[in-house]
């Protein structure tokens, strides 16, 4: 029997993300974001939370999904990894719900290896939803986010 | 006793008990003979090794232990001390310093100390080349402690608990039990005194240590201070009892003679904070100076009253602070829009307040050089001792103040700076006294404040900077080209010496001359935004001047719009800000130039740089400019608009971005918006 795990549940177009609450600082509003030239361009710029300066991060951007206008349900998940704080914009972030580990399934196999490494599972939810449970630091991953940056030049 | 909780106690007072250690063990050097210095070295060493014992540091305060030794015999005339002594002591702290190190880098402060303690221990034996002038061989460790201190001492804690315990109506005891000479299980019989002691009561203390009498590492006698309900004679009694037992004494202690056991330790604590006033009478009868030695400490001493606070606390005060800072800016800003006058006057009152308030917490974080300063006489000595030359150093302005943030930075390119002033600039002894200057050479190390900075000098009076040697190597190693080395002033061709790969020594000594060092010590400098300038006269001397800011939390800076984003530039890089036609720009081999003030200088464009999204100077047929100055280099930087000066709050951009190039942070704006602060360094090349 594994351990219950408690989830912030956001949008990423049609999908359902997870990531487990204890690393989620707060959960902000779309606050205006002041570029930082020469990053890659998923990294939207930094933000002023509150004093502290944080960089906030477009997860579709991050996940090669194509970038959408920001609407009234556009939400910064403030998150907080090994040291890091990050921001993320998703499409929405309205659910926050329990799941039990052993109701994790891993990541199917994804042709090329590397996306697959920031997805820790696949959690069902009832029979219709799929929740996808996110590894935060590999999406954190600053070598990959090199790679990537190589890529593009 | 949760021991953590002492931890960084214990690491601030060994570091001050090692750096006075290091500072009157320079001072002996210089008079050998006062036996008052002795005195100071000898208490300073005793409670560190007491501090050490307690927190359970066993080779630093084995360590300790054996310089104690030798301290003792030095202070009560049987030894002289020699150079080999000086070494070894010197070399003792040394190692007393990277087990603290390793102590407070979280490690466990245990160190292969047997080599320096056996050369501490042929001292002692008077076994090393030079014999002491009365030889005091001490047999064993056990009966060195016993010579050094009459009777066991007890330290301040152990002597407060022992008071407590009287308080309450516990006995308090002193026992000396011996036992048998034929004994064979001496650890055993101990062990059975210890196993009834601790039945019916508690030990304090026990001399030698209870780890030391298991393991038989004592001689046949030991001393415990006991706290216990039961009366002295039953006590004696069933110790008695114990086969084996050749004699115990049980004495019963008073509040007095607690005070006379633990007297001469409390007074060596308060000897570090403020001033011994007297240790022990028979002492102070030895030793005339003493007295008047601890009246003028004493006087020093009772000047500045400070506590210890932690640093993070500091830094979260200074966060706090940053916070308001942007406030009061926007609340400025409001009440310049609403205009009305009791709003304007309270905002107005809020900013003065504000600003002294700013000046504290800013001075709060202020520490004076001397915290870096004060390990350079032990290393100024030891370089000069390996180069065989003669070298006094005059620290000068040692209580001149910076930030904690530059004072962390500062002390590695002043050792490299040191370094090469004693290595290339002074003289060896011989060519010195040919040159007709003094056998030894002085270093003046001074420190004062100028404005909004901080100027460090180091000026040596050797050889000063051979100019032409100075171009032959940095053309012989590619640095210039012939050419341009005939038309350089003095100052150019000295700033060469911080050019990378850039050495002037004939040979390479391991202590400089590798070439590594001076453009290091630039680099850093810069970084921390400060200058480095040097002035030199052949045959004279030579002198490395160093311009830092005061703060590096809080600056002045330049706000500039590029289109629809603002950006900050640091005010202490800006030379000037003027506005150019297009017309005056020039291209020079595809470089855009203007002439300035009778100088070329190239022409950077902001918005190309930062890949603004909407503003292109191409545009425009007057584009504002902003010349900026890294060392001698100028640039003009094109912008869209100036905003105006402003005092800004640095802030990172968080360890997530990284290599951000000519973005050196960010601030927060009185619009609650965040600005970039361009890193000029980075714009020129």
């Amino acid at each position: 029997m594994g351990e219950d795990l408690k989830v912030i549940v956001f949008a990423l177009g049609n999908e359902e993300y997870g990531i487990e609450v204890d690393k989620v600082r707060t959960i902000e509003r779309m606050l205006p974001i002041t570029r930082v030239p020469k990053t890659p361009a998923f990294i939207k710029g930094v933000i002023n939370l509150r004093g502290v300066v944080v960089p906030v991060i477009d997860l579709r951007g991050r996940f090669g999904l194509p970038e959408t206008e920001q609407t009234e349900n556009s939400r910064t998940i403030i998150v907080a990894v090994n040291e890091l704080e990050v921001g993320f914009i998703v499409d929405a972030a309205n659910d926050v719900i329990d799941i039990n580990t052993d109701a994790i399934d891993s990541p199917p196999e994804v042709v090329g290896g590397i996306k697959a490494k920031y997805l820790r599972g696949v959690a069902k939810m009832g029979d219709e939803r799929l929740l996808i449970m996110l590894n935060l630091a590999e999406v954190l991953n600053r070598s990959e986010i090199i790679q990537i940056e190589d890529l593009e030049d | 006793m949760d021991m953590n909780a002492y931890l960084s106690m214990f690491i601030d007072e060994s570091n001050d008990h090692l750096q006075s250690l290091n500072e009157n063990l320079l001072q002996l050097e210089g008079s050998p003979e006062d036996i008052s210095i002795v005195q100071v070295i000898f208490r300073s060493a005793h409670t560190l090794k007491g501090m050490s014992a307690t927190m359970g540091f066993e080779d630093l305060a084995s360590l300790t232990h054996e310089m104690e030794n030798v301290l003792d015999l030095v202070r009560n005339s049987k030894l002289k001390m020699d150079s080999f002594i000086f070494d070894t002591l010197f070399k003792a702290l040394d190692v007393l310093d990277s087990m603290v190190q390793d102590i407070v880098n979280g490690g466990t402060g245990k160190a292969d100390v047997n080599a320096i303690v056996s050369s501490l221990k042929s001292i002692v034996k008077g076994d090393y080349a030079v014999t002491p002038a009365t030889s005091a061989p001490v047999s064993s460790q056990v009966s060195a402690a016993s010579a050094g201190a009459a009777a066991p001492r007890l330290d301040e804690f152990q002597a407060s608990v022992l008071k407590q315990s009287m308080e309450t109506g516990h006995q308090v005891y002193h026992i000396q039990v011996s036992i048998e000479e034929n004994c064979i299980l001496k650890a055993a019989r101990a062990y059975m005194v210890f196993d009834l002691l601790e039945r019916n009561g508690e030990i304090v203390q026990s001399v030698p240590s209870v780890q030391d009498i298991e393991q038989d590492k004592f001689d046949r006698a030991f001393t415990v201070f006991y706290i216990s309900q039961l009366q002295g004679e039953e006590l004696q009694l069933q110790i008695a009892n114990i086969s084996e037992v050749e004699s115990v004494e049980v004495t019963a202690l008073d509040e007095e003679s607690l005070s006379l056991l633990s007297r001469p330790q409390v007074a060596e604590i308060a000897a570090t904070s403020a001033a011994p006033a007297t240790t022990a009478p028979k002492r102070d009868e030895a030793s005339p100076t003493k007295r008047s030695a601890g009246a003028t400490q004493n006087s020093a001493g009772a000047v500045n009253r400070t506590i210890r606070v932690d640093i993070e606390r500091l830094d979260t005060l200074m966060n706090l602070f940053s916070e308001l800072l942007i406030d009061r800016v926007r609340l400025e800003q409001l009440a310049s829009e609403i205009k009305r006058t009791e709003l304007t006057e309270t905002v107005e009152h809020m900013t003065r307040v504000s600003s002294d308030l700013q000046n504290i917490v800013l001075k709060l974080r202020m520490v004076p050089v001397d915290s870096v300063f004060n390990r350079f006489p032990r290393m100024v000595r030891d370089v000069a001792k390996s180069l065989d030359k003669k070298v006094d150093l005059n620290i000068i302005g040692a209580e001149t103040e910076l930030d904690r943030t530059v004072i962390d930075e500062i002390g590695d390119p002043l050792v490299h700076l040191l370094r090469n002033s004693i290595d290339h600039g002074v003289e060896p002894v011989e060519n010195r006294i040919a040159a007709g200057k003094p056998e030894t050479g002085t270093v003046n190390l001074r420190a004062y404040h100028s404005g909004n900075h901080v100027f460090i000098e180091i000026e040596d009076d050797g050889r000063g900077i051979d100019r032409e040697k100075v171009l032959g190597i940095a053309i012989k190693n590619g640095v210039i080209s012939p050419e341009k080395a005939s038309g350089m002033s003095d100052e150019e061709v000295y700033m060469l010496l911080f050019a990378p790969g850039f050495s002037t020594a004939d040979k390479i000594s391991d202590l400089s001359g590798r070439g590594v060092g001076l453009d290091v010590v630039m680099t850093k400098i810069t970084s921390l935004g400060g200058n480095v300038s040097v002035s030199s006269t052949l045959g004279k001397g030579t002198k490395f001047s160093i311009q830092l800011p005061l703060t590096l939390s809080i600056i002045w800076a330049m706000l500039v719009q590029l289109g629809s984003e603002k950006y900050a530039i640091p005010l202490s890089s800006i030379v000037e800000t003027a506005v150019i036609k297009r017309e005056q720009v020039r291209k020079i081999h595809g470089n855009r130039m203007i002439e300035f003030r009778g100088a070329i200088i190239p022409v950077l464009s902001l918005s190309r740089i930062l890949e603004s999204p909407d503003f292109d100077e191409d545009q425009e047929e007057e584009s504002e400019i902003v010349v900026i100055r890294k060392g001698e280099k100028w640039g003009a930087v094109v912008v869209d608009e100036f905003i105006g000066q402003s005092e800004i709050v640095l802030k990172t951009l968080g360890s997530y971005l990284t290599n951000t190039g000519t973005i050196s942070g960010a601030t927060i704006l009185g619009d609650g918006q965040v600005a970039l602060i361009i890193d000029p360094n980075a714009l020129i090349k």
